[in-house]
């Protein structure tokens, strides 16, 4: 075993040090946490795994159709390539965002019982997401070869999109995931808000509608500059240049303040929750 | 050498009442922060010291108790130690690895299977995944779960569960241990073993704390006690005389309090007493007469019950037990309301000690309903022998025998 450690016990602090060495020894709590919930997600369903595939593409079909309806511009890109590809990150968050938000709740029993960074959980929730969107890329990968849509270099750039969108997602999850432990009203307002936030983000509609001169407030919703950003690198189109700066600007002000109000929070979760 | 844990004087506020600074909705949230704009004085949360200026320090390798009343404080620094909530006041340190055992199974996921569980379990513990691949096969044997092992834990029984996550959880190996109650549920064999882990823990040279209303196995697993009372440190010192200040404390052998074990409810202990010579006694001498009376408070019907009165040695052993489905020739029914229930016995012959008295209400189709261990344990002396807190010498049946010796 190791040299022992010391740990020690104060009262909570208003300004708490984030914790990442930590985080970094409960790595393999965060694993498991995530192999259960895949585990419980899949455990008894019909059709199991296939699931993550199903949703998607019936979404899809329907966002197609309703498109070729109302007739958005697709910028050139198969309807279908270009609502999967927007689709693929805004499921990841909204489903991430949705579970995330319920982690410690839903939790409650472990966070009164027994001490572990309860970041690990929220950030479970997050990475639990990854194994539905890498089918849903195996889907993409199948309809690309099918409208002969080829990849291009910029698909290189999935994973540092990928680190971005996982970063997003955190940065709202742990203020909500704090919040909703004293205010349960957060499970109400979630969902909802996951509705209104769809409209805001070009995930059925190119982010080039948006005129020039409004971009940067359009993309202070930090989804629209990683929704463009996966489209294009996927299936191609436009650059999204001017929606990059907003957009990470706010995720790293809001992934910040949310790490230091979940730690403040943390201290005191088990006498609340 | 420096302690393994030090305690410097914590003390511990929860906050009570509606407008506790705490749980809430934002319509309240909203309404409090509009009262603290308008000046007007918002209502006083309610303050409650779960401690008030707990110290003490415990050995590397030492094996200690805390024990005292429901609402002592007991979990609350229990509940520091291991990290889940933070003291309001007050500086704790812990040296080693800290495993704690509060109420095993936590964390369990009645999907997964078995196997699938001890990892998770193990990992929220602390334990990497390759410790846990080393300890797998020893786990499971100690679990006795045998094939059941890649069931999942929904199909196991509340008694597998539980020794199942009580194996994980003991095969920890912390530095420091802390115990909670666990060994309260499982077969009587099952916690044998679990006070034989725990005492091979304390033989390791690691530290146990430990908390409990076992007195017996709290006397079994622990030289050294520490009593708490209303958040303070009353006593702290060699277990047999913290115990005795305990009984001191809740009233010399007369008190009436009891913990349930397991119930279903509808039914409460209101109190006990035991009495001797047609006098309420606070001991019991060998061989005399006694009665012990139970007082009960129904709110439903039960039908087709029996109640049964089973008496324990310190060690566990079960030194008799008495049921009213003999002694009334067939089984009772209670409508709500009170009741006192008797036993009468015309010679108590058992050997001077400390007994633990259990009620058990069982239901003809339902099995056991609810089970309490009253407090304090039942004394017993004998003439001339004062009831030596835990040192039974010469069994359990005290026989009124003679013996001669004569030259043949």
């Amino acid at each position: 075993m190791s040299t022992p450690t010391e740990v020690v016990i104060e009262p909570a602090r208003r300004w708490p040090r984030p914790r990442l060495a930590e985080l970094w020894e409960n790595r393999e709590l965060a694993f498991f946490l995530v192999l259960r919930n895949l585990k419980a997600l899949y455990r008894q369903t019909f059709i199991g795994v296939a699931w993550s595939l199903f949703r998607p593409l019936v979404t899809t079909v329907i966002f197609t159709i309703f498109i070729r309806l109302v007739k958005v511009p697709t910028l050139g890109i198969p309807a279908p390539l270009f609502v999967l590809s927007g689709l693929l990150p805004w499921t990841f968050f909204a489903n991430s965002v949705y579970w995330g938000s319920l982690s410690l709740v839903v939790n409650a029993p472990l966070v009164t019982k027994i001490y572990f960074p309860r970041i690990v959980l929220p950030l479970a929730n997050v990475l639990t997401e990854s194994v539905d969107l890498v089918l849903s890329l195996v889907l993409l990968a199948v309809l690309s070869a099918v409208y002969g849509v080829a990849l291009g270099a910029e698909v290189l750039l999935l994973p540092v999109l990928l680190l971005w969108l996982i970063v997003t997602c955190l940065s709202v999850t742990l203020w909500l995931a704090a919040i909703n432990v004293r205010y349960r009203d957060v499970a109400f307002i979630v969902p909802f808000m996951i509705q209104i936030w769809l409209y805001l983000t070009p995930v059925i509609y190119p982010g080039q509608l948006i005129p020039e001169w409004g971009r940067w407030a359009y993309a202070l919703n930090p989804m629209v500059g990683v929704v463009e950003s996966f489209r294009w690198a996927l299936v191609g189109g436009p650059a999204p240049t001017s929606f990059i700066g907003p957009s990470l600007a706010v995720v790293v002000v809001l992934v910040v303040t949310g790490w230091w109000y979940f730690s403040r929070t943390e201290q005191t979760f088990a006498d609340v929750i | 050498m420096t302690p393994a844990i030090d305690v410097d004087d914590i003390w511990k506020r929860y906050r009570l009442g509606k407008s506790a600074a705490g749980y809430g909705t934002v319509k309240e949230a909203f309404s409090s922060f509009v009262t603290r704009i308008g000046r007007a004085r918002a209502e006083p949360a309610e303050d409650f010291w779960a401690l008030k200026g707990v110290s003490f320090q415990v050995g590397a390798g030492e094996a200690i108790g805390i024990i005292g009343r429901n609402g002592a404080g007991k979990s609350t620094i229990l509940k520091i130690l291991s990290r889940i909530t933070l003291p309001t006041r007050g500086r704790a340190s812990l040296r080693g690895r800290v495993g704690a055992l509060l109420e095993v199974g936590t964390g369990f996921n009645p999907e997964l299977t078995g196997r699938e569980n001890v990892f998770l379990n193990g990992a929220i513990l602390g334990m990497g995944r390759n410790e846990l691949r080393e300890k797998f096969d020893e786990i499971v044997a100690f679990s006795e779960i045998g094939t059941f092992i890649d069931t999942p834990v929904k199909r196991y029984s509340s008694g597998m569960q539980m020794r199942l996550a009580f194996s994980v959880a003991a095969h920890l190996e912390p530095d420091v241990m802390l115990v909670d109650e666990v060994l309260a549920v499982g077969d009587e064999e099952f916690q044998n073993k679990c006070f034989g882990k725990i005492g091979e823990i304390e033989r390791e040279g690691r530290t146990v704390v430990f908390i409990s209303h076992n007195l017996g196995a709290v006397r079994r697993l622990c030289k050294r006690c520490i009593l708490l009372d209303e958040g303070r440190v009353v006593a702290d010192g060699p277990t047999d005389s913290v115990l005795q200040t305990y009984y001191d404390l809740i009233g010399g052998g007369e008190a009436t309090a009891a913990s349930e074990e397991h119930g279903r409810g509808g039914t409460r202990l209101l109190g006990w007493e035991v009495r001797s010579d047609d006098r309420r006694a606070s001991v019991v001498r060998s061989g005399e007469p006694c009665e012990i009376t139970f007082r009960l408070a129904s709110t439903v019907d039960h039908h087709q019950i029996f109640l049964v009165m089973a008496i324990y040695s310190q060690d566990g052993i079960l030194v008799s037990s008495l049921r009213t489905l003999e002694t009334l020739g067939g089984f009772s029914s209670l409508d709500p309301g009170k009741y006192s229930v008797t036993f009468r016995l015309p010679t108590f012959p058992v050997a001077p000690g400390l007994y633990d008295v259990h009620l058990t209400l069982h239901g003809r189709h339902e099995g056991q309903i609810s089970s309490w261990h009253v407090q304090p344990p039942l004394r017993v002396t004998s003439e001339g022998a004062p009831a030596e807190d835990g040192k039974r010498e010469g069994g359990v049946l005290w026989l009124p025998g003679e013996a001669s010796v004569e030259r043949v």
